[in-house]
């Protein structure tokens, strides 16, 4: 039976998600690390702010991991639920894991904390790609109901390997601030259709914006993640040329396109108007052999 | 103040620093040595395309000129707020940008930041923000949302935003709030050419920010989670 991924709180999430009773939190709700800011605003914190963090092992090697919670706050990032994303990745650089793997559901910046969660999300940019740039993989699971967002976006951009399922969605500006910006015409986020076709995971991972698509079942999230373990992408130049031709010619081909039918038509993905409602096995047999994740 | 007396004030009347629609980009000389001028102006809002043509000019400074100084303006309103943006991951190509400055600096290139007038939360992460360290003029504006906004969405009265405003850094556009809690190495004030200079020599390689902002006072907590949690022992 399926054990969803999207209807599980972050702690349950890493729990599932590593090897059986292996993790082992950091800086937990015991110790008490609060936002200091929520209190002064008279608004509810969380013993966690948010976020869970700490050790484990996935497929029998060790990996660290965070989860952030959507129902706290959005997930989004304040001063201290990025303090302890940037000492989980400093970790990293000691410790020297197999991965670094962080369940992304977040709004992005922490409103209430708006300074402090701005700086919090470029300094948690900066300790991935320190991670990165030695040579452990950053793994991004995006599953949860709230999506990966604003500065989380960009965030799970810079990580080594993307695992999404069709529920997550990822992308920058949220569709209701899309609306109140340019009008209902623009993007009408009470549209639940067209709003995940633009942003969730099936259409992230046709255009290889993700590098897995999963069900939404805490298992497949597993099996991804352990593929990922072998996925480091190191950031070199040679790198870089690359991505910048490939969203270059992007632009070319599907800059003119209005909706994401339009661009799946222009793929050559049969049928898109059923694509919503395919299952992620059928979703990826739609790619060009070639392109294909081996799952 | 304007890009054009900006670039005029910091490398004199010879720069070769031109605009191409809100993108502005060149090279200017300072004491002898060339630096290549990244950035964007009139309060743009940074979209694929100008995600793109700014990646595409730090990647043409890496590799043609290893190792050349790079100064990155910022004026933006933040990013595009359009569907067609979202359609095309407009967030994959700000993270495009953020990691080719990334990759300039591990290839020993300095990258300085510069907000000389207005920084929005999106369009400044991937650029002003992964500097090695991000400056400002005195005037310029940094923020998240404006106040009215932030009331709407958090719910909480302007007038308790604003009391909170004045005796904490965390609520408050401005730069010197950014300056206390470490986003903002420090601000540029008269001769402009020596504050490149300075901040070419001084700017920390490493992120200090956290370290910054428990010193200023500004940002007591973020250094001392982070030091816990490296600290921590795991239980058994």
């Amino acid at each position: 039976m399926k054990h969803s991924f999207a209807e599980s709180t972050a702690r349950i999430r890493v729990n599932d998600l590593l090897d059986t009773d292996s993790f082992r939190e950091l800086s937990g709700p015991a110790q008490r690390v609060v936002s200091p800011h929520l209190a002064l605003l008279g608004v509810p914190f969380s013993f966690d702010d948010g976020v869970v963090i700490g050790s484990g092992s996935l497929h029998g090697e060790s990996v660290l991991i965070a989860a952030q919670e959507g129902e706290f706050m959005g997930g989004g990032v304040g001063e201290v639920h990025g303090a302890k994303l940037v000492g989980l990745f400093k970790r990293a650089l000691r410790d020297r894991p197999a991965a670094v793997l962080v369940l992304a559901e977040s709004g992005g910046v922490r409103l209430h904390e708006a300074n402090a969660g701005l700086i919090a999300v470029s300094e948690v940019m900066r300790a991935l790609l320190d991670v990165r740039a030695a040579g452990i993989p950053v793994l991004m699971l995006i599953g949860g109901a709230t999506g990966c967002f604003g500065g989380m976006g960009l965030i799970a951009r810079c990580a080594d390997y993307l695992v999404m399922s069709d529920i997550g969605r990822m992308s920058m500006s949220g569709p209701e601030v899309i609306e109140s910006s340019h009008g209902v015409e623009e993007f009408d986020s009470r549209d639940r259709a067209l709003v995940w076709r633009t942003t969730g995971g099936k259409h992230r991972y046709l255009m290889d914006d993700c590098d897995a698509l999963v069900e939404d079942d805490m298992d497949a999230f597993r099996q991804a993640a352990i593929e990922g373990l072998r996925r480091a992408r190191p950031l070199t130049l040679e790198a870089m040329l690359q991505e910048h031709v490939l969203l270059t010619a992007r632009i070319a081909e599907f800059g003119d396109c209005k909706d994401a039918t339009d661009i799946w038509q222009r793929m050559g993905v049969p049928n898109t108007s059923q694509v919503t409602d395919l299952e992620a096995a059928q979703v990826q047999a739609l790619k060009p052999a070639a392109a294909v994740e081996t799952l | 103040m304007n890009w054009e007396k900006l670039v005029s004030d910091i490398f004199g009347p010879d720069h070769r620093v031109k605009r191409h629609g809100d993108v502005i980009s060149g090279t200017g000389e300072l004491h002898g040595q060339t630096l290549a001028v990244v950035g964007t102006t009139d309060h743009t809002s940074i979209g694929v395309e100008i995600a793109l043509a700014q990646a595409r000019l730090i990647l043409d400074t890496v590799q043609n000129h290893p190792e050349r100084a790079i100064l990155l303006l910022v004026d933006t309103q933040g990013q595009r707020l359009r569907h067609r943006d979202e359609l095309l991951c407009i967030n994959r190509y700000m993270a495009h940008l953020g990691c080719c400055i990334e990759l300039a600096r591990r290839r020993g290139h300095r990258v300085i930041g510069l907000v000389y007038d207005q920084a929005l939360s999106g369009g400044f992460i991937t650029s002003g923000l992964i500097a090695d360290a991000c400056y400002a003029l005195p005037e310029a504006e940094i923020r998240v949302m404006r106040l009215p906004a932030m009331a709407r969405v958090t719910k909480i009265s302007e007038q308790v935003l604003e009391a909170l405003s004045i005796s904490n850094p965390v609520f408050a556009p401005g730069v010197k709030n950014y300056v206390a809690m470490g986003g903002i190495h420090s601000l540029w004030t008269g001769d402009l050419a020596a504050a490149l200079q300075d901040a070419l020599q001084t700017a920390p390689r490493d992120d200090a920010r956290a370290a910054d902002g428990a010193a200023r006072g500004g940002r007591k907590l973020a250094a001392q989670v982070i030091a816990q949690v490296l600290v921590e022992k795991v239980a058994a």
